[in-house]
């Protein structure tokens, strides 16, 4: 479906991200973690060809097999909708206040498909439905103001999947929202995929609602990722210093552990400006070594569809 | 907030006292406007004519009504065109960015510093001092102003969420400033056309003074203005009604768009709150 090797964007000597690959198929579910300012985000854009204007990006990204990297707005704009689409963290400010939700999803239904009005109204109710839309007709009429929290990241579902996309992206699609309601939304996003064999990529920080959303897991850090492989494996066994430290910096739950001090990582993530030349995690590193900062570690395989990128790792101690 | 809330509604009770004048005036004065009665001239204010009568006989009060109407329209057509003139290109600078904001505006500086009663003469010199020239040269000064407005709130939707969502669907520029971004700048938009407003009235009673706006019969409170001068010192009340009404248009529009601008504008909100 959509296919990166190692896409770089620039903004000006500031590299937000390096060297990224990845391999959307039809039906996968693909969870991207990392901290603020580690490029997730970037890369969901970079994916629907919405970089910012400053960007550079350079690298190769396919989309149904045609290479986009270099594409044109106008080329974009024919794939987005049709074949990517995407949600995001803040479903308020994602709507427009003034319109009516109903006219939002009927809007690419009635620009990209054709449908006149009334088909494009029985074709919102029905993907109202489909999110799990409460009293789906009534809802077509209200304003986003009118909705709960839960209600209007449907309507961004709903209107995200108008066009039928091969690829949805789900940036932070759960983190403004209750966590019982951010549940139902992630289940609601595995049950979508399977039934349409959609390829779901899903970005948080958040690391429960990725384990139950995704099967296969890429961790990233200052602009690349350094460890990737299924999901369960990576949460049971992760390789990376990094991913070793995000999974212990979790809070723990069982009675008498709560009054413990959480696990940190120290330090704090560098600006793009200031990321250090070899491995982007070095100074903050429990276990670095004195080449770390210089020499860039590469991604190494360390079982079949696992691989992290960490000089530890490969026996090159 | 009590007090802009005056600011409001004595706006809003003004502009509409002169709207329902206009209104009547279309259909009944109480003396009819182009009839002369030489013998009646400079009549005192009385029961039958209350203001009085000016140098030709003629009813002061339905002078005063039917000129209302020039008035407000002038405003209305001159704010309309040069505000939809404006606002459009202002959204197009907003969307294309690049070379296309650049162009439209430096034409809006240009405009700026181009005097708008020079323009009013040249259209006069050029085909005659006409009621409609002295719209297009009110129009033209609006266009410049209401491309800065709107450009300026455009950019600041462009930088929401529910835009990007819209990108995200595959949406172009002109659908997204139709659909997402029109409707979002309409209040500063809105509060600007009521300011405008009493600044068009001013600039037609200006223009009208001048002899470059409204041509005799028709009515205008510039020309009753500029005819009343010469009689300053027999009738001074002839310049002071005139002057009156414009004050009070200009006062009621005024007052108008301030208050919907403190009721519209969400900083001012806040900081009451």
């Amino acid at each position: 479906m959509i296919e990166a090797k190692e896409i770089t964007v620039r903004f000006g000597a500031a590299a937000a991200l390096r060297d990224v690959s990845l391999d959307l198929a039809p039906g996968r579910r693909l969870g991207v973690v990392g901290e603020s300012g580690c490029g997730k985000s970037m890369l969901g854009l970079a994916l629907m060809g919405m970089l910012p204007d400053a960007a550079r990006l350079s690298g190769s990204l396919s989309v149904d097999g045609k290479e986009m990297a270099m594409a044109s707005d106008r080329d974009w704009r024919a794939l987005r909708a049709r074949r990517v689409a995407m949600i995001f963290q803040e479903p308020l400010a994602a709507l427009n206040p003034l319109r009516r939700v109903g006219e939002t999803v009927m809007e690419p239904l009635r620009r990209h498909l054709g449908l006149d009005r009334d088909a494009a109204r029985a074709r919102a109710l029905d993907l109202f439905e489909e999110t799990g839309i409460q009293d789906p007709a009534a809802k077509l009429r209200q304003y986003p103001h009118e909705l709960s929290g839960g209600q209007r990241q449907r309507v961004l579902i709903a209107l995200a999947l108008a066009c039928d996309p091969g690829l949805l992206i789900a940036d932070e699609p759960t983190t403004a929202l209750d966590a019982h309601v951010g549940l139902r939304i992630t289940d609601l996003l595995v049950r979508l995929a399977r039934d349409r064999g959609m390829a779901l990529m899903f970005i948080s920080h958040d690391l429960a609602a990725v384990a139950r959303t995704a099967e296969d897991l890429v961790v990233m850090y200052g602009g690349e990722i350094v460890e990737r492989g299924a999901t369960a494996e990576v949460l049971a066994d992760p390789q990376h210093p990094y991913t070793q430290g995000l999974l212990a910096a979790r809070p723990p739950l069982a009675a008498g552990h709560l009054r413990e001090r959480l696990a940190v990582i120290p330090g704090t993530v560098p600006g793009l400006m200031h990321l250090p030349e070899g491995c982007r995690f070095s100074g903050r590193c429990a276990v670095e070594m004195a080449h770390c900062a210089t020499v860039r570690p590469l991604e190494r395989a360390t079982g079949p569809f696992r691989s992290a990128a960490c000089h530890l790792i490969g026996g090159e101690r | 907030m009590r007090r802009r809330q005056v600011n409001l509604w004595l706006g809003a009770a003004l502009v509409g006292l002169m709207t329902a004048v206009a209104l009547v005036s279309l259909f009944w004065t109480p003396y009819d406007v182009t009839q002369l009665t030489i013998s009646r001239k400079f009549e005192p204010p009385s029961p039958t004519n209350w203001l009085g009568t000016d140098q030709l006989g003629r009813d002061v009060v339905s002078l005063l009504m039917a000129a209302s109407v020039n008035s407000l329209t002038v405003a209305f057509v001159a704010v309309g065109i040069g505000g939809s003139i404006g606002t459009a290109l202002g959204l197009a600078a907003s969307a294309w960015g690049g070379w296309v904001e650049t162009l439209v505006m430096r034409l809006a500086d240009l405009g700026f510093a181009f005097p708008a009663l020079l323009f009013a003469i040249m259209l006069a010199a050029a085909f005659g001092p006409s009621l409609g020239n002295a719209i297009l040269a009110i129009a033209f000064i609006n266009i410049p102003i209401f491309a800065r407005v709107a450009r300026g709130a455009a950019n600041q939707v462009w930088t929401r969420d529910f835009v990007l969502a819209g990108q995200v669907a595959g949406l172009g520029r002109l659908r997204l400033t139709v659909d997402h971004i029109l409707p979002n700048i309409a209040a500063p938009i809105i509060v600007q056309a009521t300011i405008e407003f009493a600044v068009a009235i001013l600039a037609e009673a200006a223009l009208s003074y001048l002899g470059l706006g409204a041509q005799p019969p028709l009515p205008s409170w510039g020309r009753m203005l500029a005819e009343a001068q010469t009689l300053m010192y027999l009738a001074p009340e002839l310049a002071i009604y005139p002057g009156l009404c414009i004050i009070a248009a200009v006062l009621g529009f005024g007052l108008l768009g301030d208050g919907l601008r403190d009721v519209t504008d969400p900083r001012l909100t806040r900081a009451r709150a």
